[in-house]
């Protein structure tokens, strides 16, 4: 098989209308998680990775990586950069340095973005178990 | 049914207070007048994620319990905390903030508001430079020009543009929606007909992708004019006469590059930021020539490489400006009432955020006294969230130490955070089900209505956080006692 490319990118996190809607629908909610767990990027760094609108992809930091969906952004051109709504899954690869003031690095921040189609996406309760051992509360 | 005029939408900063909601059997069944995220937190927010009974962890599973039992734990653990975070505010009202300011400095410990992951940077360069700035309600009647830095209104203030800025119908200044109509049909009209050209004449197929955006075309006319830097051209920057793509993390040469060119100072290189100096020079030109001009900023700049330097930069860039006309600036705040937590708090301890009361008096250091530092130093030793959800917020690192140690959340909806707790606390939510105060981006305090009743049993933050007051205040007076008898 050959050899998946990985392709070095700048990292921006931020709001989106989606996420917005979600949050106030409910943070447990499906339209929230899926809101979150995905990565706008360029239709040329998906070409470059080949794959297609969809396919989930690892980003890795200096800090973590996460399994999310990329998906074609509407905000092309903007080749280098990728783009993940906050959320949980964001907040895995963000960079915590404050630089003594108080506020971590959300944006601008070097990655990686490599595909992986046989992975799948954590669930909310899963990722939280996952990153922090912590037993998390579960609709039952 | 009943109808309500004039409610204040309880979402993001801009406090939208001409929404229109209809009642049935005390349900919110329409909305009127509201954003998407507006019509998802009136029509969603009693949905299947409400939390309708407080809850304890034991033995690692939750276990429904009474409000009382919620409240003693979750005193109980304040009280006996060395240096207890105290998070949140920015989704509540002035009420409850004040009772959580008078609870911090009763436990000790460090209260914190999001401003410290949104506006944080913004509050200190504030704090060193100034800042001009006035009502959105002047900025809607006068502001023919107006500039989005760092910001996507369109995304996270849907209405911004509409109610305050260049859509709105001021009394000086007029709409420019009209203009705005005119501009796509013309782009659309110019596509089409480079399209058929190519497919009629040269037979060739589209370009694969479409050409660098990093300047947009410009149509010259009167009336107000939007400006809008942004490292992605979002949706609110298709709307605008010009935009500016900036290169991530290279706002603070952009905005130096601006304060030497309004300056008529000569730029020796072509580009700065990845954008040529010809295309800044004529921004500029738009700049100085307004009558009326406004900056609003949002976390892109505070989150970037520079952070609280770019805001400085920024600050300084419009100080400069009003030199040749009327310029203001403006951070575009997130949480419907995070001003009001920073207002709040500078009242009753004379800082905004990061207030540190572990010596008796409040002590105020962002880097040293802020949550997210705490964390990351693992100082602190149990934590009270009020409607936030910094599991969701906060890099991983934080997180791991914040779940580590006792966790008390007071929120309506179960999230992350919540998800994570010790002790989950269900409160009614604050401009549906509770009355208050907030306080909009432009620090004008707007009412928030009550239209519904809360689900039986379930309280305002206000009034559970005067419980787990009272709830310490007898916890200490009885250690206290027991004290002197030994």
């Amino acid at each position: 098989m050959e050899e998946r490319q990985k392709l070095k990118v700048t990292l921006v996190t931020g709001r989106t209308i989606e996420q917005g809607v979600g949050k106030e629908r409910g943070k447990m909610s499906k339209e929230y998680v899926e809101s979150v767990s995905v990565c706008y990027m360029d239709p040329e760094d998906l070409k470059k990775l080949k794959i297609k609108d969809g396919t989930n992809v690892l980003v890795s930091t200096c800090y973590g990586s996460v399994i999310v969906k990329a998906l074609k952004s509407l905000r092309a051109p903007h080749q280098g950069i990728i783009y993940i709504p906050y959320g949980p899954w964001a907040n895995v690869v963000v960079n915590p340095e404050t630089n003594g003031i108080g506020m971590p690095s959300f944006k601008g921040i070097p990655a990686e973005v490599e595909p992986a189609p046989d992975k799948s996406i954590l669930s909310l309760t899963e990722l939280l178990k996952t990153q922090f051992g912590k037993e998390a509360y579960a609709n039952s | 049914m009943q109808i309500v005029k004039a409610v204040t939408c309880p979402v993001c900063g801009s406090l939208c207070d001409d929404i229109e909601l209809t009642i049935d059997k005390g349900r919110v069944v329409k909305v009127k007048n509201g954003c998407a995220m507006c019509e998802s937190k009136f029509l969603g927010y009693c949905g299947e994620h409400r939390i309708l009974k407080p809850m304890i962890r034991k033995n690692g599973e939750f276990a429904k319990v009474t409000l009382k039992e919620a409240i003693e734990k979750a005193a109980e653990i304040l009280a006996q905390a060395n240096y207890p975070i105290l998070y949140g505010w920015s989704s509540t009202s002035c009420g409850a903030i004040r009772v959580g300011l008078e609870l911090a400095e009763e436990i000790g410990g460090v209260i914190d508001n999001t401003s410290v992951v949104c506006h944080g940077p913004s509050l200190l360069s504030v704090q060193e430079v100034g800042i001009p700035s006035c009502t959105l309600g002047q900025i809607r009647h006068r502001a023919d020009l107006v500039i989005y830095w760092g910001s996507d209104p369109w995304s996270a203030h849907p209405r911004h543009i509409e109610r305050y800025t260049v859509f709105s119908e001021g009394r000086f200044e007029k709409s420019d929606w009209r203009g705005y109509i005119a501009k796509i049909r013309a782009l659309i009209g110019k596509k089409k007909i480079q399209t058929t050209i190519r497919r009629l004449v040269l037979k060739k197929k589209p370009p694969v992708s479409p050409p660098s955006g990093k300047v947009c075309p410009t149509i010259r006319r009167e009336g107000r004019k939007l400006i809008v830097v942004d490292v992605r051209k979002t949706k609110s920057a298709e709307m605008a006469d010009y935009f500016i793509q900036v290169e991530p993390n290279k706002d603070y040469e952009l905005l130096q590059a601006f304060r030497a060119l309004i300056h008529d100072q000569e730029l020796d290189v072509d580009e700065v930021a990845g954008v040529p100096v010809e295309y800044l020079e004529e921004v500029a030109d738009v700049m100085v020539n307004c009558d009326f001009g406004a900056l609003f900023f949002g976390v892109g700049l505070t989150m970037s490489g520079g952070k609280l330097k770019n805001i400085d930069a920024a600050l300084s860039l419009v100080r400069d400006l009003n030199t040749y006309t009327k310029f203001i600036i403006m951070p575009m705040r997130g949480h419907f009432n995070v001003t009001g937590a920073n207002t709040v708090s500078t009242w009753q301890t004379g800082y905004p955020y990061a207030v540190d009361f572990s010596l008796g008096y409040p002590r105020y250091n962002p880097g040293e006294t802020s949550v997210v530092d705490v964390l990351l130093r693992k100082e602190s030793d149990a934590a009270l969230v009020v409607a936030s959800d910094p599991v969701a917020t906060f890099p991983k690192e934080a997180v791991k130490h914040l779940v580590e140690n006792p966790l008390i959340v007071i929120d309506p909806h179960m999230n992350a955070t919540a998800q994570m707790a010790d002790v989950v606390i269900p409160s009614a939510f604050v401009g549906i089900e509770a009355g208050g105060t907030a306080y909009r981006m432009d620090h004008v305090p707007i009412p928030l209505k009550k239209v519904v009743d809360p689900p039986p049993g379930i309280l305002p933050d206000e009034e559970i956080l005067m419980g787990i007051l009272t709830e310490v205040r007898k916890i200490k007076k009885r250690s206290g006692k027991e004290a002197e008898e030994d």
